[in-house]
């Protein structure tokens, strides 16, 4: 039994509310926070919002953040509860990653990749010492960021493309005929899981959740000793048929990390040795995350390549039903709603326990006296 | 698919003016439009309608699709007083910005409303992409960095 409904309260949960409202707000004395400022000042957890929120929207995530007051999993929530308010145009095109026009590409593994290192803005090689500058009132806008003479040239290349001619590195198949890809929201989870409804829970995955399932790999826990073979960051065009047309239409621009972790692969019968890969996919800037999904996705795919599993992050099951932040946040919340008839149920059950145990005890004393 | 050429250039066009609405901020499209000064009157054909597309993407970044996450999109049809109709699909949910796209669609294809629209409108926004993109290109590139490992060595003995 889960917890029963209850009635009654709805004057206490009125007054919570308007005190929520009232927290949300704060200080009356300090100006209120615009969404646009949340949008645009912070927009790395506007970016975590909309990647584990499933939706690409700046201003809905915005407004998530404000309404949760920065609580970025029920923000996630919101923005998941919205989305199903809305109806569904259709499926773009696959994007094209190769096209990104690139704002940030690091390769860890390949120091003169085609296109260059371009750091772009990062928090990399910054010393986390606290800025006290920014916390100064009426702080004047930074100076804009350099700008090279020439631009960076695009499309870059990508470390899959850079080898593709050696057989270095796993080449990505496409089937002649593919199957619609598995669909998450309209179908329930399913296992064995093939990759693409992997990918789809691991995109809509919790970051810390990713993080430390990618951490628990590299510690020896299913290991896949990855190196990164490339980080991008940038924004790549939407393309979508639309009905009336027949003929793909660019519908906008959206921001994207992609990663391409490389894990060294011994060979098979079958196969020659090679770098197999890991990906990972999301909205926005959340590289953090990208790099985790990546090692989650190269353990997750142990039966490809006949890898023994026995660790958590190689357990499909273990993973995808316990990704989504939005399902374990509802089921570990949930315990604090009115539960109870559970309860009083358990206190009588525990109340017989307790006496047949004093009336076995008692026998058992009686006895032996 | 059968094609025929005139029919292929002319949706190539409509694709790309369509493709440079889209990705027009919103506010830059009203502005385009409200300076123009002989505004043709239209109505609606779909009123702006605010929905979702699935954003897919490919496994490993060159495989077959898999589904990443949705993205708001919102979509218009109208017909000017002339009897051209135009349809506007943008991403996010301005309702202006869809019917203005629509609307702008269907001057395009209307060869006596086309040159009000063409310069102050299409490529204007065109424009402001581009100088966009430069801009973002010419910052990525001036922190682009060449890295070099050290030599590690022993040392004697």
């Amino acid at each position: 039994m889960a917890y029963v409904s209850v009635k009654g309260g709805e004057k206490a949960i009125t007054h919570a509310h308007q005190w929520l409202a009232e927290d949300r707000r704060g200080d009356p004395g300090v100006s209120e926070l615009e969404v646009a400022q949340v949008r645009e000042q912070l927009s790395l957890a506007v970016d975590r919002v909309m990647s584990e929120g499933s939706c690409y929207d700046r201003d809905l995530a915005a407004l998530a953040i404000k309404q949760a007051r920065g609580d970025l999993p029920e923000a996630i929530f919101l923005l998941r509860a919205y989305r199903t308010t809305l109806p569904r145009f259709g499926a773009s095109l696959p994007v094209e990653t190769e096209a990104m026009a690139v704002r940030r590409r690091v390769s860890a593994a390949f120091k003169d990749i085609p296109g260059g290192q371009v750091l772009g803005p990062t928090f990399d090689y910054t010393h986390r010492l606290l800025d006290f500058a920014l916390a100064a009132e009426g702080g004047v806008a930074p100076e804009p960021a350099p700008q090279a003479e020439e631009p960076q040239a695009y499309p870059m290349p990508n470390i899959a493309s850079v080898f593709r001619h050696e057989d270095l590195l796993e080449h990505d198949v496409r089937a002649d005929e593919p199957a619609e890809p598995y669909d998450l929201t309209r179908e329930p989870m399913k296992f064995p899981a093939d990759r693409d409804q992997r990918l789809q829970a691991l995109a809509r995955g919790d970051e810390g959740f990713l993080l430390s399932l990618a951490y628990s790999s590299q510690r020896g826990w299913g290991s896949t000793h990855p190196l990164c073979g490339e980080i991008r960051l940038g924004e790549v065009a939407v393309e979508f048929v639309p009905d009336e047309l027949g003929f793909a239409i660019e519908i906008g621009e959206i921001t994207l990390t992609e990663c391409t972790m490389l894990s060294g692969f011994a060979g098979s019968a079958e196969r020659p040795p090679q770098y197999t890969r890991g990906y990972g996919l999301t909205f926005g800037h959340c590289e953090r995350k990208a790099m985790s999904m990546a090692i989650v996705d190269r353990a997750l795919r142990h039966r490809e390549v006949g890898e023994q599993a026995d660790a958590p992050v190689q357990d499909e099951e273990f993973v995808l039903y316990h990704s989504d932040n939005v399902e374990a946040s509802g089921f570990v919340q949930h315990l604090k709603l009115p539960h109870y008839v559970d309860f009083q149920a358990d206190l009588q059950l525990i109340r017989r326990l307790r006496k047949e145990h004093g009336e076995r005890r008692a026998a058992l004393k009686e006895a032996a006296e | 698919m059968p094609t025929e050429p005139v029919e292929a250039t002319a949706s190539n066009e409509r694709r790309n003016w369509l493709s440079i609405l889209a990705k027009a901020n919103p506010a830059e499209v009203a502005a385009a439009w409200d300076a123009l000064s002989a505004p043709p009157a239209y109505s609606a054909l779909r009123a702006p309608e605010t929905g979702l597309v699935l954003v897919r993407g490919r496994m490993g970044g060159a495989g077959d699709a898999f589904n990443m996450g949705e993205m708001t999109v919102t979509r218009a049809a109208v017909r000017l007083e002339s009897g051209e109709t135009g349809i506007g699909y943008v991403a996010g949910r301005d309702r202006r910005h869809a019917e203005l796209a629509a609307a702008v669609d269907a001057m395009m294809q209307a060869p006596a409303l086309r040159p009000a629209v063409e310069g102050a409108v299409v490529a204007k926004l065109a424009r402001a992409q581009a100088a966009r993109r430069d801009t973002a290109a010419r910052k990525a590139a001036a922190t682009k960095v060449d890295f070099f490992t050290m030599v590690r060595t022993r040392g004697p003995q």
